[in-house]
């Protein structure tokens, strides 16, 4: 388990650096939903706004080797693993230079060398492959981890039930990272699981379930090494928690018609991972704002690239749909 | 007669059935207090209760065998996926089960399963497929797929009435963009039964969904050109209309086929091999197929503009065969 120096640098330390890294994605999602208003990029959108602290505490905790799988709201995912924001946005674009080489768009993000997986845009779709990657783990004796984030939504899927028996069943190296941002589209989590705790889901296989705060990035770090330490150790997979909140509409364009109005303002100003993190620091107001305009002026250069990218060659449709 | 979109044509079609018939009832994601991910069932949970529009979790595998049981006990489940492409999620209660339930128990499965297919707003490989090809080969499901606001309601209708198991496949790229008139009152169309978009002499254009209005500009640059085309609209796939076909071909001679699913395998080659098997005689020309190339559909405009037939390929096809 790597060990934070927050505690006697707290500025300088991780908790600075993922706090860059929450207003990367913070300044990455919101112009995401801006150029997507724009009609710049096509398709279906999901952000993570609210998610933040998840992404970021997660990837933090993992080793080198270890792996993730991701979902339909995966921007997050990627650029806290690893993917620069210029591969990012250029795969929104549909450009050459993207992640996905312009194939797949936002809920098809990939950048295996940097040990992402892969989101699926079929929810719970990436479930099994994350638990075959822990078995390839297990098989060769690797101490490495595959680490799964999905949705409290995804639970309901039998793909999330099959992998959990398996995992708990041959003792994988697997961490399903649930994100409960108490929402499945427009279907609040009351109306799409009959129990409340999800960790329940867990005990069903007899799994170690963690739970933890989504929206503190060092409880979500330390909380996921733990996980990790568990997994990789071979005790057997891991159920981990994140009570989170979706700071945003499902997709972009959605009207949210279904969330009541007070609840979601209060919640925007009360569960922000970002606030909560610059309190914690204690940051002046200038140095928040210094660290703001670094993330603004990424993002502006990750969409500048995109924007100049390579419209892919229609000529190349069929190359690689075999192997 | 009153101007529906093909969206209000579905929408209105189910408000219909779900008032006619106390056993109808729909489910889904979010097809509640959201209306539906497109919004088609937008207003049915005021007007008839959470008893009868039910809002499922993500379990498409579930929410089809749901549907296929309900139905068995008598029901007449309407169930909707999100998007066509998951219903390989449900593939097992829907192609082992559902479809085979009748030639196995002789119990009918009078369901029906809507599904929103087709691309052209740069979805992305899984959620911009148009599958029903796939569904064509099993025997016991029936295919659907409406063109037209006035045939999405219609169709509707029939395949709450049928006692089989019906794929409904609704295409999204003409949910706001197509409109036409539709009947207030309740009416049928019966499957296995073509409509003749236009009629011409010189070749027949088979197609269904989306692709009749890709067809339809083709055929007006050929008229321009002197070339009359004739247009099946063939409706619904699981059964087709073939003798329309025929008779088409012995009129024409020629015979083109269009589908925004991939070539190989795709319905196109079922029917190229039936008028080949019947008609060989009358044809004057190799039959072509304007169709997707085998690949997976994807994101990026320029590509997705690449894989989807366009109005230039159709008529270039057209062009050929009118050269021949
Ligand atoms: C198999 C499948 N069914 C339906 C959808 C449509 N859909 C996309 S996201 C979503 C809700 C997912 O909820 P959750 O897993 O909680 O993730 P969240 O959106 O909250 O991040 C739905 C229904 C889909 N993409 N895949
Ligand atoms: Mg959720």
């Amino acid at each position: 388990m790597t060990e934070l120096d927050f505690m006697t640098s707290p500025q300088s330390g991780e908790l600075g650096r993922f706090l860059q890294q929450m207003l990367l994605i913070r300044y990455f999602e919101q112009q995401v939903e801006e150029r997507y208003r724009d009609a710049e990029i096509p398709g279906f959108v999901h952000v993570a706004i609210g998610q933040e602290a998840v992404a970021v505490g997660a990837c933090a905790a993992l080793a080198p080797g270890d792996v993730i799988t991701s979902t339909h709201r995966s921007h997050a995912h990627a650029l806290a693993k690893g993917t620069p924001a210029r591969a990012v946005m250029a795969e929104l674009y549909g450009k050459v230079e993207g992640c996905s080489r312009g194939r797949g768009g936002s809920m098809h993000l990939y950048d295996v060398e940097r040990g992402n997986l892969g989101s699926s845009a079929v929810v719970g779709g990436a479930l099994g492959i994350a638990t075959g990657a822990a078995l390839s783990f297990s098989l060769r004796s690797e101490p490495r981890v595959a680490l799964a984030f999905f949705g409290d939504g995804a639970t309901a899927s039998g793909l999330f039930h099959e992998s959990m028996n398996l995992a708990q069943l041959w003792k994988l190296p697997v961490v399903f990272l649930c994100e409960n941002n108490r929402w499945a589209e427009s279907t609040p989590l009351a109306q799409h699981s009959p129990i409340t705790d999800l960790t329940q889901r867990a005990q069903a296989f007899g799994m170690t379930a963690l739970e933890v705060d989504g929206q503190d990035v060092e409880a979500v770090y330390r909380a996921t090494a733990e996980a990790l330490a568990h997994a990789r150790s071979a005790a057997g997979p891991v159920f981990l928690l994140a009570e989170t909140y979706r700071l945003a509409p499902h997709n972009v364009g959605d009207q949210q018609e279904y969330r009541d109005k007070e609840e979601y303002e209060l919640t925007r100003a009360t569960q922000d991972p970002i606030a909560k993190l610059r309190e914690r620091l204690a940051l002046s107001d200038e140095r928040f704002d210094e660290l703001e305009r670094e993330a603004e002026a990424a993002v502006a250069d990750a969409v500048d690239f995109a924007r100049h990218g390579t419209d892919p060659d229609p000529q190349t449709l069929l190359e690689d749909v075999y192997a | 007669m009153p101007e529906k979109t093909y969206l209000q044509a579905i929408s209105d079609g189910l408000r219909q059935e779900m008032r006619r018939d106390e056993r109808v009832f729909v489910l889904g994601e979010d097809v509640g207090v959201y209306g539906g991910a497109f919004k088609v069932t937008v207003g049915l949970l005021e007007e008839f209760g959470p008893w009868r529009v039910i809002d499922a979790p993500l379990s498409e595998i579930a929410i089809v065998g749901g549907a296929t049981g309900s139905a068995l006990m008598g029901l007449r489940p309407i169930a909707e996926l999100q998007f066509s492409d998951f219903v390989s999620c449900a593939w097992d209660q829907l192609v082992t089960v559902a479809a085979k339930q009748h030639f196995r128990a002789g119990t009918p499965v009078p369901m029906v399963l809507r599904l929103p297919s087709g691309g052209g707003f740069s979805g992305g490989p899984f959620h911009s497929q148009s599958p029903e090809s796939a569904f064509t080969h099993v025997p016991g499901l029936k295919v659907v797929c409406p063109a037209t606001p006035h045939d999405a309601k219609g169709l509707l209708a029939t395949a709450v009435d049928d006692p089989n198991p019906v794929l409904y496949f609704e295409h999204k790229h003409l949910y706001r963009r197509i409109k036409g008139e539709v009947p207030d009152e309740r009416y049928t169309i019966p499957f296995g039964k073509a409509r003749i978009e236009r009629a011409g002499d010189d070749i027949t254009l088979v197609t269904w969904g989306a692709m009749v209005y890709t067809a339809a500009e083709a055929a007006d640059e050929l008229q321009a050109g002197g070339v009359s085309v004739e247009i099946i609209d063939l409706r619904t796939l699981q059964p087709w209309d073939k003798q329309a076909v025929l008779e088409s071909v012995a009129k024409t001679s020629k015979l083109l086929i269009l589908h925004e699913d991939t070539r190989t395998s795709g319905f196109g080659a079922e029917i190229a091999a039936q008028v080949v098997e019947e008609a060989f005689e009358q044809l004057d020309a190799p039959i072509r197929r304007v169709a997707a190339p085998d690949t997976p559909i994807p994101f990026s405009p320029q590509l997705e503009k690449a894989y989807i037939p366009q109005v230039e390929d159709v008529a270039s096809a057209l062009r050929e065969l009118a050269a021949y």
